[in-house]
């Protein structure tokens, strides 16, 4: 037998969310995961997808800081919450200097899983802003990458590192 | 203008660009896309999003063999929100990448083939609906007997999976010989035997498949999508939607990964490109990772059997390699990976004399393809794992042995490949010392081990895909008055950094910055054809366009500039975005400026560029696979741990050298070879392409035991060994400032140096891959037994191989040609000098 689900254009559930800092207003099908609502419904393309099952950490926003695989998130859940994506990591039209150090090092070639290494680099940074290798191991091995090898990456993370530690240096 | 393609053994190409050092090549830059990568702003064909678009679903055989003897759409097409359902009547007209396997169809219309294999589409103003939809397709279908694996394929040529093939279900049998090899073997000391399985395994790439197809405003037909080989995808869309190629154009959205799955045209694309036709709106196709190991192409599983004879001092006389190859349900490249399980083997260690038997069958099964390494890693893993066996009972260090072996540069090998540079010895001894081997070599304390292997790749296959004499790659260059320079070319980027390649190679001519660069690629209306992304061909083959089409840009404006500077030509030199007098560097004007001054002289500046490879002294039948204009080197070193407890296998460290020729930008190419290790030990330990038969009560269907990422294991990050990458630089004068290829060749070593490696911590061998630690426990057993430390096949099974041809190799007075094929008078051949000595 079938089931007839809503379809997509009915948009019956509506959300206020921070996103990236912005404050947004979205109406979606209520069925939609936070990665289909910030792709499909608010035009963020930059967070990517490959499984959508929660396998292979492409998708990986930061929810209220915290990484998050936005394929395992409902949109509903996210009412009032804060999402950044990669759209979101720089300032001011400025790079962060993990994606600085990512372009500079190689740590991206096809460039697909980026995006969710970049945001969970930098949730990791908040939490340990001198991780060490093994930190930043753990950290990333929930996003699959088929390109680099990863330890073009971790040496991309280590150089941010050092060029965020110098700029609150200098801030102070 | 001359063509210097005919000229490989000439001066490095443009080395000298500027008559002194290189200020773009060979200096670590970021590459021309990062930023986009780094922004999430790469737009990947599913990022595509249009007015009007709907969306499309493919219904995908349950069975793994099954004749379709109705279908039923109405119900379907009923369904609110469907716009189209399509099935094979709508697209009947065969394809497929091999002129030679015209094989499929975008929709199975009376027979399916495995299971995953798409026999309608529901186009639907909505994703969801058109998944809806699929279940309201009626389908009776015939059952047939499965075929799933080479030995019931060979054993059941009833049914048959293709109505085209030498037999039965064998798809292609091929049999070359070079020499006498029994000779060679009574010539032998010791002679040996070993058979080797190499399992299958994905790619997966991150990216799942998409494509999004839209009718033009003037009525042609345009198709992003998630392809390789845009160029190949325009011939097949061309074909079967019975259009002119001129009235479709294939842009090439940057690959979110594709290691060789993307290569192939596939039925989705096909699809969406007659739904956007049909309906006159952009119509999208996005795979779920279920469908992406449908499409699969990946690397074929091969069973194979080494006879190899040698001297006391390790030269080798002679050797004999048969292949048993399970190709999976379509032709796909196969018939090129058939010849490419025999075609390397002479190009690491001089092989005086050589028989290559290969045959691929047909299965019921997701049809395999070009993996990274292409046929030849499957062949590459048995002879080093047995090199390793024959310098152990020679009593030699398996490390001097390959040193005492290693063929020498510039040669023609038994099968009439011609080498370029070799710097494979260069390559061993850097990982030797790196490693420091001496003292870890049978020195290490049970349970660590370490293992050697090394490796060769194309740098770029010397035929194209089809027949034709034109050049494989193209470039144009436009010069604008405000210094810009736009390249033009239908090489895709699929992350490997052909953009770069070509923005590099066209700053250092012009001695301007890649990013004063625009670049247009992969783009089959924007810019002359590229044949793709493949057999790591882009960087010797656009990138030589680009370094010719740049020379005579750089021509242009040096007689414009010469002129307004009143110096000589010859003495002015491009950099830092001037072009000056060498002589008088304050005698300048900047690039801007030399590109009016050149434009006010000779018109619109634009150029073009072309490469074609040299010609393949193999003039054989099957001599087309294998030539290369040279082929990069690699060896590597792994150190394992073994728990002889549980099997448990962990890798601390891996030491890897690769001969690149020149490094166009260093640290994408140490990424390339870090790439190649990482997918390497994933295939050494854990990737497998693994089927099973459901249960009887079930349907029995052989289906893929699992198409999820979760349970196709590859490595993590917290899997990742150390690497120690080191780049050999000879430049090699076939190359744009002497590159070779590096996008394949670090894989090859890996899977072998991990088998070698497990026998010094444990004393087993495992002849095949993946290396699990339930084969290893299996081994271990085994020893304790008394019994040969073994886990492998046992035989290689019977196949009815062909007469081989009969080719003499070029120091038995050989031509090139086989002595004993049908004569092809409509082909005069070239004579051997002729061509041996071009």
């Amino acid at each position: 037998m079938l089931i007839t689900l809503p379809t997509e254009s009915q948009k019956t559930s509506h959300l206020r969310m921070t996103l990236n800092g912005e404050q947004v207003d979205v109406s979606f099908a209520p069925y939609k995961t936070l990665l289909e609502v910030l792709r499909e419904d608010l035009g963020h393309t930059g967070t990517k997808h490959g499984c959508e099952l929660g396998e292979c950490g492409a998708c990986a926003v930061l929810l209220d800081g915290k990484p998050v695989l936005s394929c395992l998130v409902l949109a509903v859940e996210c009412d009032g919450r804060s999402v950044l994506t990669v759209e979101g990591l720089g300032l001011d039209g400025q790079l962060h200097p993990l994606q600085d150090a990512f372009a500079d090092l190689g740590a991206a070639q096809c460039g697909y899983c980026t995006p969710a290494i970049l945001v969970t680099a930098k949730a990791l940074l908040e939490v340990h802003p001198h991780a060490t290798r093994d930190q930043i191991r753990v950290a990333l091995s929930g996003v699959l990458c088929r390109c680099t090898g990863y330890l073009q990456i971790f040496e991309a993370v280590e150089a941010a590192m050092i060029k965020i530690a110098e700029q609150n240096a200098t801030a102070k | 203008m001359p063509n210097h393609n005919d000229l490989p053994d000439g001066p490095a190409n443009g080395s000298q660009a500027n008559g002194e050092e290189l200020r773009v090549i060979g200096v670590p830059r970021r590459r021309v896309d990062a930023r986009a990568k780094v922004t999430g702003q790469t737009r990947f064909a599913d990022d595509i999003f249009l007015p009007r678009m709907a969306h499309c679903k493919l219904l995908r055989s349950p069975h793994p063999h099954a004749r379709i003897r109705n279908i039923d759409t109405s119900r379907a097409l009923a369904h609110p929100g469907v716009y189209l359902v399509l099935t094979g009547k709508d697209l009947p007209i065969e394809y497929g990448i091999l002129p030679v396997s015209q094989d499929e169809q975008a929709l199975c219309s009376d027979h399916v083939r495995h299971v995953g294999d798409p026999l309608a589409a529901v186009v639907a103003r909505e994703e969801l609906t058109a998944f809806e939809a699929l279940d309201l397709i009626d389908v009776e279908y015939e059952i047939l007997a499965t075929i799933s694996d080479p030995q019931e394929a060979l054993a059941t040529p009833d049914p048959r999976i293709h109505d085209y093939g030498e037999e039965g279900n064998i798809h292609k049998r091929v049999a070359l010989e070079f020499g006498d090899v029994e000779k060679s073997f009574v010539e032998a000391d010791e002679i040996f035997e070993d058979t080797f399985f190499y399992q299958g395994s994905t790619h997966l790439p991150i990216e799942q498949h998409a494509a999004v197809a839209i009718k033009d405003p003037d009525g042609k037909l345009t198709i992003w999508s998630s392809t390789q080989t845009p160029h190949y995808l325009h011939r097949a869309l061309a074909k079967v939607l019975n259009m002119p190629p001129a009235h479709i154009r294939v842009s090439a959205t940057p690959n979110g990964g594709g290691f060789g799955g993307k290569s192939d045209p596939f039925n989705h694309e096909i699809v969406v490109a007659k739904a956007a036709l049909l309906l006159d709106r952009p119509v999208k196709i996005c795979l779920t990772r279920e469908e992406v190991f449908y499409c699969h192409r990946g690397r074929h599983p091969v069973v194979m059997r080494f006879k190899t004879g040698v001297k006391k001092d390790g030269t080798i006389t002679g050797m004999h390699l048969q292949t048993l190859i399970d190709g999976g349900a379509y032709g796909s490249y196969g018939v090129a990976s058939t010849f490419y399980t025999g075609a390397l083997q002479t190009t690491t260690y001089h092989i005086p004399r050589y028989r290559f038997e290969g045959c691929r069958t047909f299965t019921n099964k997701p049809p395999c393809g070009p993996k990274r390494g292409h046929g030849t890693v499957q062949p590459r893993f048995g002879q080093e794992v047995q090199l390793d066996k024959i310098a152990e009972k020679l009593k030699m260090d398996p490390a001097d042995l390959r040193l005492r072996i290693v063929e020498a540069p510039n040669t023609v090998t038994a099968n009439y490949l011609r080498l370029g540079t070799v710097n494979l010895s260069e390559c061993i001894r850097r990982v030797v010392k790196s490693c420091d081997w001496k003292e870890k070599f049978r020195k290490l304390p049970e349970g660590r081990g370490v293992g050697i292997a090394c490796s060769a790749y194309l740098t770029g296959a010397g035929l194209a895909i089809y027949w034709n004499k034109m050049p494989h790659s193209g470039v144009q260059l436009k010069l604008d008055r405000g210094g810009g320079v736009a390249i033009f070319c239908g090489a895709t980027e699929i992350g490997q950094g052909s953009d770069d390649v070509l923005a590099g190679i066209v700053a250092e001519v012009l001695g301007i910055d890649t990013f004063d660069i625009r670049l247009f690629t992969g783009d089959t209306d924007l810019g002359p054809v590229d044949l793709g992304s493949y057999s790591s061909r882009v960087t010797i083959m656009a990138g030589n366009a680009a370094l010719q089409a740049a020379e005579r840009a750089r021509e242009l404006l040096a007689e414009a500039v010469a002129i307004r500077l009143e110096v000589p030509k010859e003495r002015l030199r491009f950099a830092d975005k001037h072009v000056f007098d060498s002589a008088a560097t304050e005698k300048r004007v900047p690039f801007h400026e030399a590109v009016c001054l050149a434009e006010a002289r000779f018109g619109t500046i634009g150029t073009v560029g072309s490469y074609t490879p040299p010609k393949s002294p193999a003039l054989y039948k099957g001599g087309g696979v294998g030539p290369s204009p040279t082929y990069s080197y690699t060896a590597a070193v792994v150190e394992v741990a073994v728990n002889s407890v549980t099997g448990w296998i962990t890798v601390p460290k891996i030491w890897i050298a690769h001969d690149v020729g020149r490094a166009l930008n260093p640290p994408l190419v140490r990424g390339q070879v870090e790439g190649s290790v990482y997918m390497g030990l994933g295939e050494a330990l854990m990737e497998e392409q693994e089927f099973r038969r459901l249960p009887k009560k079930l349907s029995h269907a052989l289906v893929h035991k699992f198409p999820s990422i979760l349970e196709y294991k590859s490595p993590t990050s917290l899997d990742m060994p150390e690497v120690a990458t080191e780049l050999v630089e000879e430049p090699d004068p076939r190359g744009p400032f002497g590159a070779k290829e590096v996008g394949q060749g670090p894989l090859l070593p890996i899977m072998p140096a991990v088998a070698n490696a497990v026998y010094d911590a444990v004393g087993v061998r495992i002849d095949e891959v993946p290396i699990t630690p339930e084969k290893i426990m299996k081994a271990l057993a085994e020893k304790r037994a008394g019994r040969t430390p073994r886990f492998g096949p046992i035989d290689f099974p019977h196949v009815d191989w062909p007469a081989a041809l009969r080719v003499p190799p070029p120091w038995e007075g050989g031509d090139g040609n086989a002595i004993n094929d049908v004569p092809r008078h409509s082909k005069p051949r070239p004579e051997k000098d002729k061509v041996l000595s071009s």
